[in-house]
C-alpha cells in the first residue's frame, strides 16, 4: 500500500536557510544540506526547497545546493520558487532536483505546465497553489507571496493544471500559513477530490493532529510542514508514529 | 577496472542517479561511473544503465535520434551479455511495446506491454508517486539482501504487464498488482527509482554493480 508521505520544506535565499534550524545539533544550522542530511537520516519521505528569493543573480546558489544535496540524500528533492520556463526545470532537473515547482508562472499562463510536462514528464513537474478563503467554500488564489489577488478559482485552476500535465499539486493555505491552526480542511479535500493527481497539503500545521487531519479530512496524499520539524516541535518519528496510530499507512524506517 | 555507463539521452535527472552510483563504487562495489552521449563509450562499458523519465514515446524518440545508440546497447547485452538495468521508462522500454498516447515498440527484451495502471479503488491517486512497499516474487542476484516488506519510491501512471510471470522479480499494490522489479538473462529493470529509494535503492545499486551473469 502506497504511504503517506511527509514532507519537511526548508525556505532558502541566496543557498542558506532562510529560517533558523535547531531540531539537531547542526555545526552550520544555515546551510541547507545539512538539515537535508538530518532529514534524510530521521526518515522524512520527500525534501523541498522553496527560494523565496529567486532572481537571475543567485539562481547559481540553488543549483549548487540541489547539487550537493543530490550528492548527500538518496531521495526525492523538490526545488520551487521563481521557476518560470521549462528551460528553468530543466537546469534544476540537471543541477539535482527530482521534481520541480511551478507557481506564478503557471498562474499567468498555464500552458507552461504543458510545454513542461511534454519534454520533462508530469512526474517531474509539481504546481504549488496558494489560495485564500474569499467566501465559505470559494477560495482564491493568490501570487507573489500571497500579495496580489489573481480572481482565479483554486479548484478551477487546480483541474486545468492537472488537465494540462501536472503531477501533483502542492496547496497551501494563505489564511492559515505561520498560524500552528492546522490546514484549511474545506480547501484541501475540495481540490484533493477535483483531481486524480496527488495533492500535498500545506499552510497551517501547529500539531500532530493537524497532520492526521489533513490525511483523513482533507484527502491530502502528503502533508507537508516547515516550523514544527525546524524548531524541534516534533521529529519527523514522531509524527510518523502518531500518524500510523491514526491508522494512515506510513512508511517507518 | 570494471566502467558502467549511464546512457544520457535527454531524459530526466541523471545527476542524482550517477551520484547512487558513485556512492555504491566508491563503498566497495568498485570501477568507474561515467555518464555518456557516445555509443562508443557504450560498447566499452561492463555494465549499463538506461535511466528515463517521462512518456514512453519521446522516450524511445529520443533514443532512436542518438546515431548508433540502440545498436550499441543491443550489441553489448544482447550479444555480449553484458549486465543491463533500466529504470523507470528505461525500464519499460524493454518491454515489446508500450501504450502510452499511442503504441510504440520497446525493445523487446522481455514479453509484454506497458499499460496504465487502473486501481479497482477509484480513490486511489494515479501516478502511482510514492513510497510503496515490494513483495519478492522471484530470486534474483540484483534483489540479494531485499526483502519483502521493503519500501522503495515510484512515481510513474504505466507500469509492464509481463508475459512470462518468471520474468517477474517483484510487484508493489497499488489498488492491485503493480510491477516493480522484472528480469531475465542479463536484462534487470525497476519501476522504482532505486537512486531515491535510500535503503534498499542503495543496496540494490551495488548488487547491480558487483552482479556477474
Amino acid at each position: 500500500m502506497l504511504k503517506t508521505r511527509i514532507i519537511p520544506c526548508l525556505d532558502v535565499a541566496d543557498g542558506r536557510v532562510v529560517k533558523g534550524v535547531n531540531f539537531v545539533d547542526l555545526v552550520d544550522a544555515g546551510d541547507p544540506v545539512d538539515a537535508a542530511i538530518a532529514y534524510d537520516a530521521a526518515g522524512a519521505d520527500e525534501l523541498c526547497f522553496l527560494d523565496i528569493n529567486a532572481t537571475h543573480e543567485n539562481r547559481g546558489t540553488l543549483y549548487d545546493l540541489a547539487t550537493r544535496t543530490a550528492e548527500h540524500c538518496f531521495m526525492p528533492l523538490t526545488i520551487g520558487g521563481g521557476v518560470r520556463t521549462p528551460e528553468d526545470v530543466r537546469n534544476l532537473l540537471l543541477a539535482g532536483a527530482d521534481k520541480v515547482s511551478f507557481n506564478s508562472a503557471a498562474v499567468a499562463d498555464p500552458d507552461v505546465v504543458a510545454r513542461a510536462a511534454d519534454r520533462f514528464g508530469s512526474q517531474c513537474i509539481v504546481v504549488a497553489i496558494d489560495a485564500k478563503t474569499t467566501s465559505p467554500g470559494k477560495w482564491e488564489i493568490f501570487t507573489h507571496g500571497g500579495r496580489k489577488p489573481t480572481g482565479i478559482d483554486a479548484v478551477a485552476f487546480a483541474r486545468t493544471v492537472a488537465a494540462k500535465g501536472a503531477g501533483e499539486i502542492l496547496l497551501t493555505s494563505m489564511d492559515r500559513d505561520g498560524t500552528k491552526s492546522g490546514f484549511n480542511l474545506p480547501l484541501t479535500r475540495a481540490v484533493a477530490d477535483a483531481v486524480t493527481i496527488p495533492v500535498i497539503a500545506s499552510g497551517g500545521v501547529g500539531t500532530l493532529d493537524h497532520l492526521v487531519e489533513g490525511v483523513i479530512e482533507g484527502h491530502a496524499s502528503a502533508v507537508l510542514a516547515a516550523s514544527i520539524f525546524h524548531f524541534g516541535t516534533f521529529t519527523i518519528g514522531q509524527a510518523k508514529s502518531h500518524m500510523a496510530a491514526a491508522g494512515i499507512p506510513v512508511r517507518l524506517t | 577496472m570494471s566502467l558502467t555507463v549511464l546512457i544520457d539521452y535527454d531524459s530526466g535527472n541523471l545527476h542524482s542517479a550517477e551520484k547512487a552510483f558513485q556512492r555504491m563504487a566508491l563503498e566497495g562495489a568498485g570501477g568507474t561511473i561515467e555518464v555518456t552521449t557516445d555509443p562508443d563509450r557504450v560498447a566499452k562499458a561492463d555494465r549499463i544503465v538506461l535511466p528515463g523519465d517521462g512518456a514512453f514515446p519521446a522516450c524511445r524518440r529520443a533514443l532512436d535520434a542518438q546515431t548508433g545508440m540502440v545498436e550499441a546497447i543491443t550489441e553489448a547485452v544482447r550479444i555480449k551479455g553484458r549486465p543491463f538495468l533500466g529504470i523507470c521508462v528505461g525500464m519499460q522500454l524493454l518491454a515489446t511495446r508500450g501504450l502510452e498516447y499511442e503504441p510504440t515498440p520497446g525493445l523487446a527484451w522481455i514479453g509484454g506491454e506497458i499499460t496504465r495502471i487502473t486501481p479497482s479503488d477509484p480513490s486511489l491517486k494515479v501516478p502511482h508517486m510514492g513510497w510503496n512497499v515490494l513483495t519478492l516474487d522471484n530470486c534474483h542476484p540484483v534483489t540479494e539482501g531485499l526483502q519483502t516488506g521493503d519500501h522503495a519510491y515510484f512515481v510513474h501512471s504505466y507500469h509492464m504487464q509481463v508475459a512470462d510471470p518468471a520474468h517477474l522479480i517483484a510487484h508493489t499494490d497499488h489498488g492491485g498488482p503493480v510491477t516493480a522489479i522484472v528480469g531475465a538473462d542479463t536484462v534487470i529493470g525497476t519501476q522504482f527509482h532505486p537512486e531515491k529509494s535510500q535503503t534498499a535503492g542503495l543496496r540494490l545499486i551495488a548488487n547491480f554493480l558487483n552482479w556477474a551473469p
